[in-house]
């Protein structure tokens, strides 16, 4: 019989070697759970940071503030007796909007082009909330109208400074302002030449470091000079140099070109050419002219959660998207977990162990791990084709979203069930409890809280689900807030889908604020979770 | 051989005693193994009679024929009839819930709901309509925890959860529980196998003081306890009945060699 070692010592060389190795791979094992965790928390915080910058584009919004006389027989075409037809008068408001920016910018009515390019300042779609609100108080006719008109999304970033990179100069004092003509014949133009103590050495100096950036980035590269005084703006003309090539030909754009004379202009250059932007330099040179006069103001844009969906990021909201995933997810609450907790309730509690059990058990495991958008076909073929439920409504995205989330309530509700001990069982059993007083006095109640969780996590998922929408139609448009689960509608999540393949750069801000708003809604779900888990766990 | 002659003496002595629970040629299948072997025994009223043998005998299976608590084994299957008052519990005229109100049972472990100590005890009388009022329940609730010797230590704090006593209280409170419902037979499956040894003299106290009322069945290991709590012992292997009587005989003059090696600790 061999002899069993003796006791290590505990300054044996072999042992305390082999005790060194254990320790560094315990060492080196945190340090791989520490890198790990480091590295989520960092793409995490990417996220919201990244997210959260571009959303905060979208947080204020620049409104125009007119102060607009609201002229009976052009608000109300059908008298005062009216009021629906005031409120769907958006073309007699908007002329209002564009009457008084003509007024503001007389220059502007020269060619039709360029009102065109005016009222591009404000979209015809901003006077809905002030017809509505003529509608509802009609006694106000004739009254001047205060109204802040959301401004331009395009004009809204360049003010925000997204447009382009931008470089502003204070320029040295103009002496003189000289009305030339350029050209010859018809093509002749009138053209302001300035005259400056300095000759512009600063401006020409910062044009040639930006032409040679320029110059390096492409032949579509290209920038646009603002001289502004207060109101009165002018733009440098390219190309136009004079017969020296020395002299600097400036177009007026808006206020009184002389007033620059003696003034001190800021120069900007906007590091991006004209046709490369959705903004003109004229739409540009207006929005400051309206900003120097105290006519724009900042403010928190509420409308992004208080409008509906708009073609026109400025006035787009995320209300009706809002409304529809509420009204999605009732039908899917409805659906999931009633039928969820009730069919796991009969699965664990009194379904007999076989084969049959077996296989639908299997089977619900499958069906957790179906990708969404399989589940959007099935709503498609099944509940608009077969039954012929409205297209694009709730009802039918709840319906889809509730198979969807059944199996994660079914396995949830399982695991909460076969979580209280069976202790209690018994203890029910024994008294005399039959079996279903048995499952609804005890074990119900015990594993609420964790069929709760189980279920508002599966919700949140539910919430956050996009495939099965899309092919349900719930991607459309949807102007309105709706007012039932069976009107057309849209939810959250497609909404932030549409808006992020929206062409213009407000969608960006817009798209990420919705996004914001999605995380609100799922922390706040995850977050009712865990209270529930916490308050409502018990021990035994 | 031996358990023929076993069965005659158990079918002897039931002419003697008082029978509450009448049980005749018990077999216990899990699946297709078989627990209990043909076993039959008469268990008196208003005493308590232990059940003992070493671990895996069936002593808590038998028990568990007695209240049909092994309907809950999807496995379990049981021949042979336990007959209390003339009736025989396994037939068809008999519901399990109408037949665990009469025949109670405190579990090896303290097990009670996670509510408080009054709905504890209140909760068996609701669900079999025992209280018409709800001073009844009041007075079922007092009595019991009175019965139980429990209620001088919780009578001030009914509302709190009765998962917040003691080991030993819970124990009680389970027993509390059972005969809320007015029981006649009480099955004790190893009820102070969790407890200390202070909570365990408390609750064979108690057993002492309900045998005046009850007919209890207890399983138990300590061999030390059935000498203490009963008046008949019944020894338990490998799933047979070996031997059942007295409890004085059974530990001083054990018929089988078996039950003389299991007590005087030379197996099990």
């Amino acid at each position: 019989m061999p002899e069993l070692p003796g006791p290590l010592s505990f300054d044996d060389p072999e042992a305390l070697a082999r005790l060194k190795k254990r320790h560094a791979a315990e060492r080196r094992f945190k340090f791989y759970g520490r890198l790990a965790i480091s590295f989520a928390l960092l793409f995490l915080g990417l996220l919201v940071v990244s997210i959260g910058s571009q959303a905060v584009a979208a947080f204020s919004h620049n409104k125009v503030v007119f102060h607009l006389p609201l002229e009976a027989d052009l608000v109300a075409p059908n008298g005062p007796g009216d009021p629906a037809a005031v409120a769907e008068n958006i073309s007699g408001f908007y002329q209002l909007v564009r009457e008084d920016l003509l007024a503001t910018f007389p220059e502007a009515g020269e060619t039709a082009a360029r009102t065109r390019e005016l009222n591009g300042l404000v979209t015809r779609l901003a006077v809905i909330p002030m017809a509505r609100e003529t509608s509802e108080h009609l006694d106000r006719l004739g009254e001047t109208y205060r109204y802040r008109a959301p401004l331009s999304d395009d004009l809204d970033l360049y003010l925000k400074g997204k447009v382009a990179p931008e470089i502003d100069l204070r320029l040295d004092e103009i002496t003189r302002v000289v009305r030339v003509r350029v050209g010859e014949g018809v093509e002749a133009v009138e053209r302001l030449r300035l005259e400056s103590a300095s000759d512009f050495s600063v401006l020409r100096e910062a044009m040639q470091r930006a032409d040679t950036a320029m110059a390096e980035a492409g032949p579509d590269a290209g920038y646009s000079i603002l001289l502004q005084h207060g109101a009165n703006l002018v733009r440098l003309v390219p190309g136009e140099t004079g017969e020296t090539g020395e002299t600097l030909f400036f177009e007026p754009l808006t206020g009184i070109p002389a007033n620059l004379a003696g003034a001190r202009p800021t120069a900007r250059l906007i590091l991006l050419p004209e046709s490369a932007r959705n903004v003109t330099d004229r739409q540009v040179a207006w929005t400051l002219a309206l900003a120097e006069q105290g006519r724009i103001r900042s403010g928190l844009n509420w409308s992004l959660l208080t409008n509906a969906d708009s073609t026109y990021p400025e006035i787009a909201g995320v209300l009706a998207a809002i409304v529809g995933s509420l009204f999605t997810m009732l039908v899917t609450s409805m659906i999931a977990i009633p039928i969820g907790v009730f069919a796991a309730l009969y699965l664990e509690e009194y379904a007999p162990k076989n084969r049959v059990t077996d296989f639908i058990e299997v089977n619900i495991n499958n069906l957790a791990a179906v990708p969404s958008i399989v589940f959007g076909l099935l709503g498609a073929a099944v509940f608009l084709n077969l039954l012929a439920l409205p297209r694009s409504a709730p009802l039918v995205g709840g319906l889809v979203l509730g198979l969807l989330t059944l199996p994660t309530v079914i396995i949830a509700s399982r695991a909460a069930l076969r979580a209280v001990p069976p202790s209690i069982r018994s203890a029910a059993l024994g008294l005399g409890a039959s079996k279903t007083q048995t499952v609804f006095h005890h074990v119900l109640p015990l594993a609420a809280p964790g069929i709760m969780t189980g279920a508002i996590i599966g919700m949140a998922r539910a919430l956050g689900e996009t495939a099965p929408l899309l092919l349900i139609g719930m991607v459309a448009f949807v102007a309105e807030v709706p007012s039932g689960p069976t009107d057309e509608a849209t939810a959250l999540p497609v909404l932030i889908y549409k808006w992020s393949t929206g062409a213009e750069r407000a969608w960006e801000p817009n798209t990420a604020a919705a996004i914001l708003v999605l995380l609100t809604f799922m922390v706040v779900m995850n977050a009712i979770a865990v209270f529930l888990r916490r308050r409502f766990e018990r021990r035994w | 051989m031996a358990d023929t002659t076993t069965s005659t003496v158990a079918l002897e002595e039931t002419k003697a005693i008082d029978t509450k629970v009448d049980c005749r040629n018990i077999n216990v299948f899990y699946g297709a193994k078989q627990a209990i072997f043909d076993v039959s025994m008469a268990i008196p009223s208003r005493s308590v009679t232990a059940f003992i043998g070493p671990s895996g005998c069936g002593k808590s299976t038998f028990l568990r024929c007695i209240n049909r608590m092994n309907d809950t084994i999807e496995s379990a299957r049981v021949e042979g009839e336990v007959i209390i008052d003339g009736e025989d519990v396994n037939s068809a005229a008999v519901d399990p819930v109408l037949l665990r109100s009469r025949v109670g049972m405190v579990f090896q472990k303290p097990n009670p709901f996670p509510k408080t100590i009054y709905d504890n005890i209140a909760y068996g009388p609701r669900i079999h309509g025992l209280a018409r009022s709800r001073d009844d329940l009041d007075e079922i609730v007092q009595n019991s925890l009175m019965r139980a010797g429990l209620w001088e230590e919780v009578k001030e704090r009914l509302a709190e959860p009765g998962t917040g006593l003691s080991g030993g209280q819970q124990q009680r409170l389970c027993i509390a529980r059972a005969i809320a419902v007015s029981p006649e037979v009480i099955l004790m499956d190893e009820p102070c196998s969790a407890l200390d040894p202070i909570a365990t003299a408390k609750i064979e106290e108690l057993i002492d003081e309900l045998r005046e009322r009850f007919c209890i069945v207890i399983v138990t290991h300590s061999m030390q306890q059935a000498a203490r709590v009963s008046q008949r012992t019944a020894f338990f292997h490998l799933g047979k009945l070996v031997e059942v009587g007295d409890t004085e005989h059974i530990f001083t003059n054990p018929t089988d060699n078996r039950t003389q090696d299991y007590i005087t600790g030379r197996f099990g």
